[in-house]
């Protein structure tokens, strides 16, 4: 008996009142508050009942913590940690430990948003300026984006950038085949839909091919796969010369020594910055990189951050040219994405901070001089003569038994036709050159080989102040403190985002992600040493298949926009396969995410966008006439469940019915999948396949605007069309259309925060973690219904996981605008709802299960005190240009300023409500101006110069 | 002298052989503070109805079609500089290009009462 209570005593299921916010007493009190008896009365208003239901049995019982982490552990020591010399644009690499601690493994920088709110963004947003200083300078560019998914996606956005700029509308791309091979595949997968045709050809007869085919773009590897490191100068004249934009893929940590790309002409320079501190992690995430030239800079894909002006003048960055960017050029946009990999960009940048340019140097010297040592001590020849990291030796008949012998001396190398390649890397020791130098018949000496004459980078790069001052880890960590306090992050109050589902990411669930069994396993090691990985990948499929009730999952896309370009493909191919393949038209509901038409467009569709009704509703007449109307052609739908408004939609499944019947597919977008889980599915509202959001619904966290995974689900029919990669088998069927990533499984690293979720909640919390986010909901709606009006409802009256509040009737009385809602929020100490969508005007709020009621309340209070605060204007007792709206935000230097001349007192602009003085939140700057920033396009650092004659001026002053 | 209006907010003026093309009051008001415009190369020749120059705000981006066709003689190169004469002139300082018409006029173009009307029925 003992036994069994001693066990009995083990809490198992404590997580699930770990993550999910209001305890019971909340519960029973929100329920009340929205008229609900119970939490399952609830649901039945919300959810219509003939989609409910789903089975999670194949889910295990829930564990706790304790339970999790060590299953966890087991799965990463069951993978074997080797020395992985291949390289293909993955190294080992140092992290330094203050990054590890400060950045990766800090919630005040792994929970934070995308940087919208600009003003409560000012940390993470000068992290990504050095970002894009570093890789504008490294590359020779002027203009570098705030990263991209990976080097093998931003080559493939390179090249559909390059498409859309050239004039003579040439569908060629010409490719040196020393490019990486997933590069190489990524980029035929993007090409192929939009009608770019892919020629290879040999480095020695690249001239030739690129005069012979006058394409738009070259797309060249520097240094080469294999490590060949040759002036590219020539084929970029080539390139130009036949009216085509020259391309190069390069190595970040190569380029502080050889000339940049941009110096020898190139347009367009992409790469990955995985070497600069960001773990191995099995393939990701890490940060890819885009710069370009001035010209180009307006189809730039992916963010830019720009530095403008605040209200008062003084310097403040916010993301600058959004109009290129897909939710709101749509299907004109230049590329779907939306989550890039910002907290790895910010790792990147900082490892650059601490190193400075010269500590850059050294590293990359000192990796180049292992490579040279290694060159002159082997037996073997050499295939290239001028290399930086990477070294191919002629092992011929040798090759089996070199490759074994450095297997089992703990290293894994890279095999080619007849030679063996080795990638060097600064974690790389004077040992284990020596035991590289014996695998290799000889041992250490004279170097040989290396950069070639003429190709020495004379240029300085990183010599902007912040680079050249925080080598001191006293400085370092303050500096970093310092950024991280400027930013509003989920361990600071709610981020009640709508679309969003900022939930609680879990300490226990982050914890794993950097286990060394996880963090430094190659994504081309031998599937033999990843079998903790794969089956940690095999069982969490698994579960994902039931919680959609699909039968595959892919793990592969790195973002929700990845998935639905992903699964769109799965249903062209399915489309081909069944001598479909004319069938091309995309219908999109006009509410849908703006990365939806875009995605469709990449996926070789033509969008047709059908009508919403007064409610918010597709409407289903237009739906019907539409699709009958193309029903010859009709490819797709894509339809966001429940509705990107909020509402669990009564017709969905007729609406899904109607597609199918005019022979189309229906994509789910899983956006709002936090209000599915447990109580229906994708598959039940009839749906062939949908893309999750894990960084949403999953708990991986956003990262500050990165890194996602958007794995993608599919009924069986489409299961043979899921992505795979040409490296890795176990990464897809064989009969797939190819890789949508550079990596086997995406960004790998981070599956174990989704991972220990799933078996921290198991069927019943993940089941509750729903319904309370659905309470949670529709407990902010009740109480703010009396102050704003709440814009949709479902047919009961009650609104899904998140609601929307209609400010568009405050412009007319006061003046208000719903921006200046959202900055008068952070005075607060809030993070403002989703601004303007997907209705203009309104505010979309999201609290997530994760939120209590008390923290719900402070929320609610906040509104209702701003609604207050806005009465006032309306009825003359505030004035309407003067006011705590649209003087928001409110900084400490002004509010602590000898200077005051507004009409309200210095108390109300900075401590509108008690409790707000309790943990007073300063927005470090006031309004942003975008228009300036935008006229005034300036992406990058100020050099040191600027810098020390600025501080001259004050000095003087 | 005439002006006449088209349904996508650009206005067109007779300036001797061709004729000078902008956008309305109501659309620089529509979208904002102009950060941006791209403008045909001159001596383009252009069909009615095509999108030959591009208009920016920080919140919206819009194509700027040729109400006629014809051959584009001249830019308003002073926009590229200077963007915000869009916002604060939109129908003298802020025009976009004027175009020498190859034939008849499009027959739905309005006189300023209609356009007008057209306004009022689009809001």
């Amino acid at each position: 008996m003992s036994a069994a209570e001693f066990a009995a005593l083990e809490d198992q299921g404590e997580f699930i009142r770990r993550h999910i916010g209001p305890g019971e007493a909340e519960i029973a009190a929100m329920l009340a508050a929205v008229g609900a008896e119970s939490l399952e009365a609830l649901v039945a208003r919300t959810v219509p009942a003939g989609i409910r239901g789903v089975d999670l049995s194949a889910l295990p019982p829930p564990t706790n913590e304790a339970g999790a982490l060590a299953e966890l552990r087991a799965l990463a020591e069951a993978n074997q940690v080797k020395r992985s010399l291949i390289g293909l644009g993955y190294h080992g690499t140092r992290t330094p430990p203050v990054i590890l601690r400060n950045i990766l493994e800090n919630p005040g920088w792994y929970t934070a948003y995308t940087p919208y709110q600009a003003e409560i963004a000012q940390g993470r947003l000068e992290a990504l300026v050095n970002f894009q200083t570093m890789i504008a300078e490294l590359t020779g560019l002027p203009v570098a984006g705030a990263s991209l998914l990976d080097e093998a996606t931003a080559a493939a956005e390179a090249v559909t950038l390059a498409h859309g700029q050239h004039k003579a509308k040439s569908d060629a791309l010409v490719v040196a085949d020393d490019l990486h091979p997933q590069t190489l595949a990524v980029v035929r997968v993007r090409a192929e839909p939009v009608g770019i045709r892919v020629v290879v050809a040999p480095v020695a007869g690249l001239a030739a091919t690129i005069a012979a085919e006058k394409p738009f773009a070259v797309l060249t590897q520097y240094p080469g796969t294999e490590g060949a490191l040759r002036d590219i100068a020539p084929e970029i004249a080539a390139a130009h010369a036949a009216g085509a934009l020259a391309i190069v893929a390069a190595d970040p940590l190569a380029l502080t020594l050889v000339t940049p790309p941009g110096e020898l002409g190139a347009d367009i320079v992409v790469g990955t910055s995985q070497r600069f501190g960001v773990p191995l992690g099995y393939g990701g995430p890490h940060a890819g990189f885009i710069a370009v030239k001035d010209a180009l800079k307006r189809a730039l894909p992916g963010r830019l951050v720009g530095v403008s002006v605040d209200a008062h003048g003084a310097p403040a960055m916010r993301l600058a040219l959004q109009t290129r960017e897909q939710h709101i050029r749509r299907e004109k946009a230049t590329s779907n994405i939306c989550t890039a990999q910002v907290l790895l960009a910010v790792m990147a940048g900082m490892y650059a901070v601490w190193h400075g340019p010269e500590g850059l140097r050294r590293i990359a010297r000192r990796v180049n001089l292992g490579a040279r040592l290694l060159a002159g001590a082997s037996r073997f020849g050499l295939r290239h003569a001028s290399f930086f990291d990477t070294v191919v030796f002629e092992t011929g008949a040798e090759t089996d038994a070199v490759m074994a012998a450095a297997l089992a001396a703990g290293f894994n190398l890279r095999r080619l036709d007849g030679a063996v390649a080795v990638a060097l890397d600064e974690t790389v020791t004077g040992a284990e050159l020596a035991t590289l130098a014996r695998l290799l018949g000889g041992s250490i000496a004279a170097p040989k080989g290396g950069l070639p004459d003429g190709l020495a980078r004379t240029t300085p790069f990183c010599t902007a102040e912040v680079f050249n001052s925080h080598h001191a880890e006293h400085s370092m960590l303050r500096y970093m403190k310092r950024l991280e306090d400027k930013d509003v992050a989920l361990n600071r109050s709610m981020i009640p985002l709508g679309s969003c589902t900022m939930k609680l990411n879990a300490t226990a669930e982050m914890i794993p992600v950097t286990f060394p069994g996880f963090a430094e396993i190659h994504p081309f090691a031998p599937v033999e040493q990843a079998q903790g990985y794969l089956r940690m990948i095999r069982t969490l499929e698994g579960w994902l298949c039931a919680v959609t009730g699909f039968a595959a999952v892919s793990l592969q896309p790195n973002a929700g926009s990845q998935g639905e370009y992903a699964g769109l493909l799965a249903i062209r191919a399915f489309h081909r396969a069944n001598g479909q393949g004319h069938r091309d038209i995309c219908l999109i509901p006009s509410s849908a995410h703006g990365t939806n038409p875009a995605s469709a467009v990449m996926a070789g569709m033509k969008v047709v966008v059908t009508a919403c009704d007064r409610d918010g509703n597709v409407d289903l007449d237009d739906l019907r006439a539409k699709a009958d109307q193309h029903k010859d052609r009709l490819a797709a739908l894509m339809v966001t469940y429940p509705s990107t408004h909020g509402v669990y939609e009564e017709a969905i499944r007729e609406i899904c019915a109607i597609i199918h019947a005019h022979g189309g597919q229906v994509y789910m977008d899983g956006a709002n999948m936090n209000a599915q889980v447990g109580l229906t599915s994708p598959a039940a509202i009839g749906a062939d396949v949908c893309h999750l959001n894990l960084h949403k619904t999953f708990c991986i966290p956003h990262g500050g605007g990165g890194p996602g995974v958007g794995p993608i689900g599919v009924a069986a029919h489409l299961a043979p069309h899921l992505p795979n990669h040409p490296l890795v088998a176990e990464a897809g069927p064989a009969t797939g259309f190819g890789p949508v990533s550079a990596a086997p499984f995406g960004s790998a690293a981070i599956l174990p925060i989704s991972y220990a979720y799933i078996r921290m909640m198991g069927a019943e919390g993940l089941t509750r973690a729903t319904e309370v986010a659905i309470l949670n909901a529709n407990y902010l709606a009740a109480r703010l219904a009396p102050h704003f009006p709440i814009l949709y409802r479902g047919a009961q009256g009650m609104v899904a996981h998140e609601c929307i509040l209609d400010c568009r009737g405050f412009g007319q009385g006061g003046g208000v605008l719903v921006e200046d809602i959202a900055k008068r929020l952070q005075d607060y100490g809030f993070h403002a709802p989703t601004m303007s969508w997907p209705v203009n005007g309104t505010l979309m709020v999201e609290p997530t299960e994760s939120e209590t009621k008390a923290e719900l309340d402070r929320f609610a209070e906040a509104m209702i005190a701003i609604r207050g605060e806005i009465r006032a204007i309306e009825q003359g007792r505030a004035d309407k240009a003067d006011n705590v709206l649209k003087n928001a935000p409110h900084t400490a230097e002004e509010v602590a300023g000898d200077a005051w001349s507004h009409p309200y007192t210095r108390q109300q602009a900075a401590f509108p409500l008690p409790w707000v003085r309790a943990a007073k939140y300063w927005p470090p700057v006031k309004r942003v101006d975008n228009v300036h920033g935008d006229r005034n396009l300036a992406c990058t650092c100020a050099p040191l110069e600027a810098y020390a004659e600025r501080q001259f001026m004050q000095a003087a002053e | 002298m005439t002006t006449k209006f088209t349904k996508d907010h650009e206005w067109l003026r007779q300036d001797g052989e061709a004729w000078t093309v902008g956008i309305t009051d109501h659309a620089q008001n529509a979208l904002g503070d102009v950060v941006f415009v791209d403008l045909p190369e001159p001596g383009r020749v252009v069909e009615a109805g095509e999108a030959i120059a591009v208009v920016e705000s920080v919140k919206a981006a819009s194509d700027v079609y040729a109400p006629i066709a014809g051959k584009v003689v001249e830019v308003n190169a002073a926009l590229v500089d200077d963007p915000a004469l869009i916002n604060q002139s939109p129908t003298d300082a802020g025009w976009f290009f004027r175009i020498a018409p190859s034939g008849a006029l499009p027959d739905d173009l309005m006189d300023s009462d209609a356009y007008a009307r057209h306004v009022e029925s689009a809001t």
